[in-house]
Formats: C-alpha cells, structure tokens, sequence
C-alpha cells in the first residue's frame, strides 16, 4: 500500500515532465482496418511498442494468437501488417521480445519496474496486456503519468 | 473514358448495397440449412440452449457466455483480456448482424474455439432467430 502511494505521489512529481517522455504516441495515420481488426479482443495496442520483425512474425501466425483464434482474409491482413511495419519501434531490441508480447520487452519490465506483483495479480487487471486497467486514457493512446491508477482489491 | 468513370461507381454501389438485417441472416441461414434438412425452420428456443450449452472444449471459453455473458441483452467482458463487449441482441445494439462478413468471421473463430468446430448454418439461423427474439435492457 505505501509502496502504491510513493508510486502516485512519485508521478504526479512527474507529470510536468510528461512531454519529454519517449512513451508510445499514436502514429498520426490510423488504419481503420487496424482499429476494427486489431482493436476488438483488446485496444489497440500502439504499433510502435514491438519492432517490424516481431510484427511481421505475428501477423504470420493469428490463427494460434497467444491462444486466440484472431485469423484474417488475406487482404486485411496484409494491409494490417504494412501499417504495422510503417509504424514499428525504430529503436531496436528495446522493443523486442521472443514471445511477441509487448509486455515482455526490456522497455515494458524497465517502465514497469515499481508496480507490484501484487497489483498485476489483482483481478482488476487479470493481465499486463491490459493496459487500460491501469491506464484510463489507454484506449486513446494516452499512457502519460498523471492519469494512472493501480486498482488494488482490499480483501 | 466511360468505363473509368462507370467502374468506381458501380463499386460504390455494390459496397452500399451490402448491408443486411438480423433477418435477412435468419433466412439467409435457415435456407442453407433446409438444403439438408428439409422443412428446416430457425428455432429460438434451439438457439437459447446452444447459447447457454457448457461445450468445455477449452478451460477458460466453455461457453458463448463466458464472453457475452448469459443476458445477450447485456455488456459482455473478454475473459483473458477483460475489455467490455457490447451486447449481441440487435434490440440492444443495432451494429449487430448487419454485416454478413463480419457475423460470418466472428461465428467462424467463436465456434472454432468454443465449440470445437465451424457452427453449422442450421445453429447459426437459429442463434440469430434467438438473439432477435431477445428484447433490449
Ligand atoms: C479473437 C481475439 C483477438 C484478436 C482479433 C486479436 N487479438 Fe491480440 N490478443 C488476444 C489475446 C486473448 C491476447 C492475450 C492477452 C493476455 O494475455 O492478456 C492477445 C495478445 C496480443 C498482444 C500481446 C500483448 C502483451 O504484450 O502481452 C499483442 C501485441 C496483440 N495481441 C496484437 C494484436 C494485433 C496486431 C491484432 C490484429 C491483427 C490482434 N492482436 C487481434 C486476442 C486477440
Ligand atoms: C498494474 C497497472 C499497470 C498496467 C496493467 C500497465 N501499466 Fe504502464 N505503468 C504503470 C505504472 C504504475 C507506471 C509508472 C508510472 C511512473 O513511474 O511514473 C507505468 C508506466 C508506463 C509508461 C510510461 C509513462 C510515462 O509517461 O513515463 C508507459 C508508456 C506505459 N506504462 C505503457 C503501458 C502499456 C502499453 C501497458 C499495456 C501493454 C501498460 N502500461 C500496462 C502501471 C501499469
Ligand atoms: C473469448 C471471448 C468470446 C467468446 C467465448 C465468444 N465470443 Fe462472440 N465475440 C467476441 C468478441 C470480442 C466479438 C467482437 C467484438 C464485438 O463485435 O463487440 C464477438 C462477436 C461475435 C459475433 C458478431 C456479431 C455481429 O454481427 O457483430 C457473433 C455472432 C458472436 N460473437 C457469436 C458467438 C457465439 C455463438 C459464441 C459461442 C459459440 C461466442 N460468440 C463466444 C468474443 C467472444
């Protein structure tokens, strides 16, 4: 609980500084076949969180999608997959991760260094992937600072 | 000169047309089915006890209600990622059954993944006379 606490105080501190974070934008051109295709499961995650190659590697294989069947017509797919790989992370292995999960790449676990194990276990939040528990403006693209919230379930 | 005018137009018009009703779909289905099953006629009554029916394929999707809860008429929640699903019953939400692309894609992983195989026409018809029978909240 005190830990929670130094965490908000910590980044309402921090808030100022927001606009200098190198946290995901957005891109600017927003594929509306992404957003409906790549949005319904879970938000879209930002394209520029995971490189080209982890990409490409799993728009390869939606049919067995982290247990998910999410497979696609083959056009969608490759229009998707040209989006994704426009917008990649320019910025190497920091956004790279063996499992495709965003959540497991050096970036994510260096970001998320100070939350809990107890806060991803609540079953507020069930999964790292679901960033909106956490992240009220997640599903604008919106992961600055001053709008986080850890829920934590008192039993 | 004509034909380059004609050709986007004509596509225009294809796309516009492409819209269906949640009943167009149960007609749609219900023939496919009677091809088989002579006589066929969608049942919701059917439709209500494969919505509700425990498949147990897999651990954490045994049923359409783990997604879409067991009031179709009501907000659903992904049960791995817990993002809000809008209701199914077009009374609730009109978006529904109105894009036979989109129903077709959606019947094609759910089942696959609940049930264990593609939902036969027969089960899709009746699904959809069952959600259409369903009032809103
Ligand atoms: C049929 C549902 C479904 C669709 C459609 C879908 N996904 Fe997923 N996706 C999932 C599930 C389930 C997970 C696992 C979430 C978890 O573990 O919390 C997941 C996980 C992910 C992850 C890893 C999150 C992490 O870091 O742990 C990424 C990235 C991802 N999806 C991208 C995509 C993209 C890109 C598309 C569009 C081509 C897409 N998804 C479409 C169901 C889907
Ligand atoms: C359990 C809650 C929780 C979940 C789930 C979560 N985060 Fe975070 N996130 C935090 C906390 C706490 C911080 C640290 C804030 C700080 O140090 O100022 C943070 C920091 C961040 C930052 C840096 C923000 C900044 O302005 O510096 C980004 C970007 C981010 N998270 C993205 C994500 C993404 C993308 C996901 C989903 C794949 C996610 N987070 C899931 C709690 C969470
Ligand atoms: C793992 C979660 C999950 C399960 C289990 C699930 N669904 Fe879905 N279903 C979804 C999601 C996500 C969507 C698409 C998001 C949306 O349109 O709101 C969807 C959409 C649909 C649609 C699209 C309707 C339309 O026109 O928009 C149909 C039909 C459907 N589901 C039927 C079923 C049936 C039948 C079952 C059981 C055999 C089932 N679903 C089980 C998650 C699930």
């Amino acid at each position: 609980m005190m830990k929670v606490k130094a965490i908000l105080i910590c980044s309402a501190l921090l808030a100022s500084g927001s606009l200098l974070a190198d946290g995901p934008r957005m891109p600017r051109e927003i594929d509306k076949t992404w957003i409906e295709e790549c949005g319904s499961c879970h938000l879209a995650y930002p394209p520029s969180l995971l490189t080209a190659d982890n990409w490409r590697r799993m728009m390869g294989g939606l049919d067995r999608h982290f247990g998910s069947n999410a497979s696609l017509d083959a056009a969608s797919a490759a229009k998707i997959t040209a989006f994704l790989e426009r917008n990649a992370s320019t910025r190497g292995q920091r956004n790279a991760s063996s499992t495709l999960r965003i959540t497991d790449t050096p970036w994510f676990v260096r970001e998320h260094d100070e939350v809990s194990p107890a806060a991803w276990r609540d079953p507020n939040v069930k999964s790292a992937a679901n960033c909106a528990a956490c992240h009220r403006g997640a599903d604008r693209g919106d992961y600055d600072d001053d709008d986080i919230v850890i829920p934590v379930t008192r039993r | 000169m004509f034909r380059l005018i004609a050709l986007p137009l004509g596509i225009g018009i294809a796309l516009a047309a492409h819209a269906e009703t949640p009943t167009d779909l149960v007609a749609r289905y219900a023939q496919q089915a009677a091809s088989s099953q002579p006589g066929f006629s969608a049942s919701a009554e059917r439709g209500r006890s494969f919505f509700v029916r425990k498949w147990n394929v897999t651990d954490k999707m045994p049923d359409c209600a783990s997604c879409h809860t067991e009031r179709p008429d009501r907000a659903g929640s992904h049960v791995i990622t817990a993002k809000p699903i809008k209701p199914l019953a077009p009374a609730a939400n009109p978006e529904r059954f109105s894009k036979l692309a989109k129903v077709e894609k959606w019947f094609r992983r759910n089942c696959t993944e609940v049930v264990g195989r593609e939902c036969s026409a027969a089960e899709k018809a009746d699904l959809i006379e069952f959600l259409v029978a369903t009032g809103g909240a």
